[in-house]
């Protein structure tokens, strides 16, 4: 069986946990000029939708390039499927798409031509390769200005370009590089919508790149947070959140000194965030329906009840104070 | 990923073969070149002094037109190696134009958008991308040059006989070797310059620069100092001096100069630099161009 269709079957498989990790990292650093970008990175990428974070300069561009070979590592290694990055480069490259971050493109050339173009440079026959550029340009939303120039493109309609050219070829792993970068609300709702049917269709694997907390929230299912050059954090954001469930946000009315004493003495952890605001984390053997007995032996009003759960800021934010994590 | 559908699938059909990706690159650039119909006509024009060569051969061999004319053949010019070696010279002109025309856009244009990334991320290497652009440039500037003159050859070989082609077979190999020399200096120039400056203008400057003012730098020399070794920075010379070696007319001793001391003259002998220089100085030159577009066509240029 050729190694494109091992990973075609790979990725159509519920679940990929069982199989080669979609990226695997062993040890890998890069350094430009004596200057580490990256240092020592270490995991396995296992999520159908990777979202890749952290502030400006962290690493992730250079990590992307460095997988698809771009540059080389300073040591250590990486995996894409099975494939090590530096041996097997044109045989990753095969399969992967790339959506990059700058304004890129062919000059003087209309859309389907170029589409077209970059779909025969991934080995598609000239005719294949033109029916998928309809197709690919049709998908995205650019059917109708699929004959125009690109030069004459606005600045969303080349991103939708870039992501043309990125799935044209039907790749198992698609990396895109800050997608929704300069568009407006209505391109980005856009934007993160095809990324997330790319996602839900099941034939490939995305890795997103975005200090955009929301673009990463809504489309992927784990996350990478890169910080100077190193792994800061890799969690399954769903898990991430339920593991914190028990975090609630309490508005009172009444006495809230004596409901916070009550609490203490249920053994609940709490702290009071604002005013008539209290915020509690349930411990062991403690229901909801407590703090309703609590509130009434108090004469306390509970006006409302939210569970918190962490958003991706406070995992990011906690990720940026606490250093250098792992998997 | 159909159309109607608008579901994404994947592509699970036949691929082509890796070898023959690169030719993907002149193809398109051929659509794009002979969109501009300035450049068809151009192009065109560019087979003319072919076409007198082939009424000149032909003439040499028709007796009936010969005399239509009131032409005695003595009075042609022969068909030798000197012959040859003329239109090979001369539509090296042509070549150098089309060069200009086509070549200058050829990276700066990707370098310019950021388009590497786009080429490189695929199956796709930096070789391939090299060779492919200036695949543009060798297959336009073989269909001016070394293959309508071989062709031209073997018209004359016909013409005139076996014993003719069997004596001149080496006339054929000096036609492609200086033809192909000549269009891969200009290719990897064309391609380095446009890899360095980015901007076609600029780049089709360079390029008129590089070949006439080291021709006019080196003429100076040569007239200075009685030598021939200031054409050594000269591509042009270089190449003159190449293609006679090929066709064997080249004469080391090629002036004389009489050389005014106050009022007495004397006969200066001025030889002509070695072929061995003349190769090496291509070669050097050649292998510069490739470094530099090493050095240029990278998907991203890290900044130190």
């Amino acid at each position: 069986m050729e190694l494109s269709e091992t990973i075609q079957k790979q990725a159509s498989l519920p679940d990929p946990a069982n199989f080669a990790p979609v990226i695997d990292l062993n040890g890998l650093s890069v350094t430009f000029g004596g200057r580490p970008i990256l240092q020592n990175l270490q995991g396995e990428l296992r999520g159908r939708a990777i979202g890749l974070l952290g502030p400006n300069g962290a690493g992730k561009t250079t990590l992307i390039h460095t997988l698809l070979g771009f540059h080389l590592p300073s040591s250590g290694t990486a995996h894409i499927f099975g494939q090590d990055i530096i041996t097997d480069a044109k045989q990753i490259r095969s399969f992967v798409g790339y959506m990059p971050e700058r304004d890129s493109y062919i000059a003087k050339m209309s859309a389907v031509h170029f589409v077209r173009l970059m779909a025969e440079l991934s080995g598609l026959p000239p005719e294949a390769a033109l029916e998928r550029a309809h197709e690919a340009l049709f998908y995205v939303g650019l059917g109708e200005a699929r004959y125009r120039s690109l030069d004459t493109y606005s600045l969303g309609m080349k991103q939708l370009a870039k992501l043309a050219q990125a799935i044209v070829h039907g790749p198992s792993l698609i990396f895109l590089d800050e997608p929704t970068n300069g568009l407006d609300p209505p391109a980005r709702q856009r934007m993160i919508r095809l990324v997330r049917e790319i996602r839900d269709s099941g034939k490939a694997n995305i890795v997103l790149s975005s200090h955009l907390l929301r673009d990463v929230e809504e489309c992927c299912e784990e996350i990478l947070i890169l910080k100077d050059g190193r792994l800061a954090v890799y969690c399954n954001l769903e898990e991430e959140r339920k593991s914190n469930r028990k975090f609630l946000l309490l508005e009172i009315r009444g006495d809230q000194d004596k409901f916070a004493e009550g609490l203490g003495a249920l053994g609940c952890e709490y702290a009071i965030t604002g005013d008539h605001r209290v915020k509690v984390v349930l411990q062991g053997g403690t229901e909801v329906r407590d703090l309703y007995h609590l509130a009434s032996q108090f004469d306390v009003q509970i006006r409302r009840l939210s569970y918190k759960r962490d958003s991706l800021e406070d995992i990011f934010l906690k990720a940026m104070e606490n250093g250098h994590g792992g998997l | 990923m159909a159309v109607y559908e608008h579901t994404y699938k994947q592509y699970l059909g036949k691929l082509t073969p890796e070898w023959s990706r690169f030719l993907v690159i002149p193809r398109h650039a051929f659509q794009d070149v002979f969109k501009s119909k300035l450049f068809t006509a151009f192009f065109v024009i560019c087979f003319l002094p072919l076409l007198v060569e082939a009424i000149l051969i032909y003439l040499h061999h028709n007796v009936s037109a010969l005399a239509i004319l009131r032409v005695n053949v003595r009075e042609l010019i022969p068909i030798d190696a000197s012959f040859f070696q003329f239109w090979v010279n001369f539509q090296a002109w042509p070549a150098y134009f089309v060069m200009l025309l086509v070549g200058p856009p050829l990276v700066s244009r990707d370098l310019r958008n950021n388009a590497l990334p786009l080429y490189l991320c695929r199956p796709f290497s930096r070789t391939e991308y090299v060779l492919g652009k200036m695949s543009v440039l060798l297959i336009l500037l073989s269909a001016i040059t070394w293959v309508p003159q071989l062709l031209l050859f073997l018209f004359q070989s016909y013409l005139e006989g076996a014993t003719w082609f069997i004596e001149n077979l080496h006339l054929a190999s000096a036609i492609f070797i200086s033809s192909v020399v000549w269009i891969l200096l200009l290719a990897l120039l064309s391609q380095a310059v446009s890899a360095l400056v980015k901007w076609r203008v600029i780049a089709s400057a360079g390029l008129l620069g590089i070949f006439f003012i080291p021709w006019v730098f080196g003429e100076v020399v040569n007239q200075m100092f009685l030598t021939r070794w200031g054409s050594i920075i000269s591509l042009g010379a270089l190449m003159r001096n190449v293609t006679s070696g090929l066709f064997g007319t080249f004469a080391q001793a090629s002036a004389q100069i009489t050389q005014f001391d106050g009022r007495v003259g004397r006969e200066v002998v001025v030889n002509e630099m070695p072929l061995w220089a003349a190769w090496l100085a291509l070669f050097v030159v050649c292998a510069i161009c490739l470094a530099l577009l090493s050095r240029k066509v990278k998907a991203y240029e890290v900044v130190r």
